[in-house]
């Protein structure tokens, strides 16, 4: 797996946790929303970064008092063709003001890349050795937009109208 | 009509572009056929029984006769030199080859017509009333707000991939011509009081295996908050239609299982947090759009055209097409006429490509170079002057297209069936062809008076036989083709599925079943009834008498 920056390779900083019985002793650590509502007070006093991995069917609002104390908020796409997350990344940026960072893990497509970065995505879990140029291709093919999606990018309504 | 800035071209060429360097790294082995399908399908592009299948859009039905001309030379170049027009107002090439796609693409940017979501799980082409913008029972053009829907739904980041595919539809007229309540999403045109105009908003319609009739889920939305409301409906929908099952997907089946109210609760809970937001259009964008459909160059004239009359006194086959195939215009002198593309022993809706360039011609002659596609797959010439009717008449009689059915039981819909469709269990052409030339004469199809018979080759229901007034449904028993029959479907405003008759008929016995319902009719009927009307009244039995107890 690679994980991509926007068009740059990262290291993956934390380790995850979803599905095990115990936490790591130290470090940055991700956990699935039942471990964060069970144990939210012990991964606080852990003194590391902590993200929640959601799977399409949770709900991100419920994280909305928690989203300023996560460094991660990762969104499962158990397969390319489960939009869900692309929702759930427009609630969390737009409607619950989140900044941090926002991962797409599960079943990845290169060629959704340029979805995902629209609705608030800024870190990508994928599989290819070419990422980097994958994501310059996923960029570069496309630079009108129709949606107002909270990206900051203008839309073709606001460049018509000098906005 | 709509004309593209530089930003809407800019985009479908990209478009375009980027569909070449997929399709290239599809042929060279980059990507699987697993990975490569959602993106051809986001193109338009089918694989089908014996070929690929290109769709192409016509939005909202609205081409230039430019752009037909080009779909003519496409059909001609790409495949054997004819197309089909579909009841979602797209025309389908059935013969394409994959590597030629791009180019097709490439072609049909040059004349801002695209094939972006015209399959796949996500919004698909929307569709319109085919007299937008001239019926005289129109409150306001719904032209304005289908291309704002066209452009709000064009690659949407969020609704791409959907658990299904998400088709909307949208008249301003209350006579729906647009079978608006068997959409995802129907819209219907109306004023508030005070007299701003806006949308009843109709929810989880469909067909399919699964028909409804769509749920009103709100009376009025503002034109301006539209697409605010709409973006609250598919992300309810994203969110929580059904993914386990792909014919538990469609937002119908949503609908029906948590319960309308239930439903009505969660988006307009969603509405709230969009309302006022980015979505809403300004009142100078839908200006802007709104010119490009502002009125032609009409000429002052009387509104009843003495030439027409006397035309129609001399010519009894002029006089019964004009009854049959024209409807009322809202400008005086003017007049709106359909071209049925159901010529008996024809496929319904395929037309040669010498036969597109030729209504080209005859759009730019007679009709300000403009023409429409129907959902019941025919074309509309929308803005003729009454004078010069019967020239253009004259003109269709030489192409074959004359036919005066429009709206009788001739008038066909059919879906291309087991002899082109990877899904279909029977075919639905011979059948058709079968029924048409049955009632070919056209003095019988009148006296039977108004009847819409849908034939489609399988339970997805691409011929909308649920909403036939007499339906035909293809199915496949043991190896043997067999056709249900239902009757008393309805697609308007008063929409209604169609009851099963019972037992199916083999193929060589449906044409008969079809014409034992017509009799049946014929005797049962009041003055003035329509077949929907009789069966409306008198109910299944008489039909199931006749059908079955003789047998």
């Amino acid at each position: 797996m690679t994980l991509l920056r926007r068009g740059e390779v990262i290291e993956d900083a934390f380790a995850s946790a979803v599905g095990e019985e115990s936490l790591p002793a130290d470090g940055a650590v991700i956990v699935d929303l039942a471990q964060w509502q069970a144990q939210r007070d012990a991964l606080l006093s852990r003194g590391a970064p902590v993200g929640v991995w959601l799977r399409p069917d949770d709900d991100p609002r419920a994280l909305a008092d928690d989203l300023s104390k996560l460094a991660v908020v990762a969104l499962e796409f158990p397969a390319f063709t489960d939009g869900r997350a692309y929702s759930n990344a427009r609630i969390l940026r737009e409607q619950l003001s989140y900044q941090g960072e926002l991962r797409a893990v599960g079943d990845v497509l290169l060629e959704q890349l340029h979805f995902m970065d629209r609705v608030g995505f800024d870190v990508f879990e994928v599989r290819s050795e070419d990422a980097v140029q994958a994501w310059k291709t996923a960029s570069a093919d496309i630079d009108v937009w129709y949606q107002p999606t909270g990206d900051g990018r203008k839309t073709a309504l606001q460049r018509r109208w000098g906005r | 009509m709509y004309r593209y800035d530089e930003f809407d071209a800019e985009l479908v060429n990209d478009r375009a572009e980027q569909f070449r360097r997929q399709t290239a790294r599809r042929i060279a082995g980059e990507l699987t056929e697993e990975q490569f399908r959602p993106l051809r399908l986001m193109n338009g592009l089918y694989l089908q029984l014996h070929a690929y299948m290109l769709r192409i859009n016509v939005p909202y039905g609205v081409m230039s006769s430019r752009q037909l001309r080009k779909l003519a030379q496409i059909a001609r170049d790409y495949d054997k030199g004819y197309g089909h027009w579909t009841t979602r107002q797209n025309l389908q090439l059935n013969w394409i080859q994959l590597q030629e796609t791009p180019d097709i693409l490439k072609e049909l940017a040059s004349v801002e017509m695209h094939c972006i979501q015209s399959s796949g799980n996500c919004i698909r082409n929307t569709t319109a009333d085919e007299y937008a913008g001239v019926a005289a029972d129109e409150i306001e053009d719904p032209r304005v707000y289908a291309e704002l829907i066209r452009q709000w739904s064009t690659l949407h980041p969020e609704f791409s991939f959907l658990p299904r595919k998400f088709k909307i539809a949208l008249t301003g007229s209350p006579n729906d011509r647009a079978a608006v309540k068997v959409h995802d999403i129907g819209l219907i045109m109306h004023r508030n009081d005070a007299g701003k105009p806006g949308f009843e908003v109709i929810v989880g319609g469909g067909l399919g295996r699964t028909p409804f009739v769509g749920k009103t889920i709100r009376k009025f939305i503002e034109t301006r908050e539209l697409l605010s409301y709409l973006e609250a409906i598919l992300r309810v929908y994203n969110r929580l239609g059904r993914r386990d099952n792909k014919y538990k997907a469609r937002i119908k089946i949503l609908v029906h299982e948590t319960g309308t109210e239930e439903f009505t609760r969660m988006v307009e809970e969603e509405y709230t947090r969009l309302a006022g937001g980015a979505l809403e259009v300004p009142q100078e964008e839908i200006d802007r759009i709104d010119a490009y459909f502002a009125p032609p160059d009409y000429r002052a004239l009387p509104a009843a055209s003495e030439t027409l009359r006397e035309k129609r006194a001399e010519n009894p086959a002029f006089d019964a097409w004009v009854e049959q195939n024209t409807h009322a215009h809202k400008q005086p002198g003017y007049i709106i006429a359909n071209i049925t593309v159901k010529t008996p022993g024809r496929a319904p809706g395929d037309m040669s490509s010498d036969q597109m360039e030729a209504v080209a011609d005859l759009s730019d002659t007679f009709s300000f170079g403009e023409l429409r596609v129907t959902h019941r797959q025919n074309l509309t010439l929308t803005d003729v002057e009454q004078d010069r009717l019967f020239e253009l008449w004259e003109r269709l009689v030489e192409l074959d297209l004359a036919t005066a059915n429009h709206a009788l039981i001739g008038d066909i819909i059919a879906c291309p069936g087991l002899d082109y469709c990877a899904l279909a269990n029977a075919r639905s052409i011979p059948v058709a062809q079968e029924i048409a030339t049955r009632f070919e004469d056209i003095k019988r199809q009148k006296d039977v008076g108004p009847l819409e018979l849908n034939i489609s080759g399988c339970i997805n229901a691409c011929g909308h036989h649920h909403v036939g007034n007499i339906g035909i449904l293809g199915v496949d028993r043991a190896g043997e083709e067999l056709y249900q029959l239902q009757l008393g479907g309805c697609s308007r405003e008063d929409a209604a599925l169609a009851d099963i008759t019972g037992r199916g008929f083999a193929a060589d016995k449906i044409t008969d079943a079809v014409e034992t319902v017509i009799d049946t009719y014929l005797e049962l009927r009041n003055d003035g009834e329509t077949f929907l009307d009789t069966y409306r009244r008198v109910g299944m039995d008489p039909f199931k008498q006749k059908l079955y107890d003789a047998a």
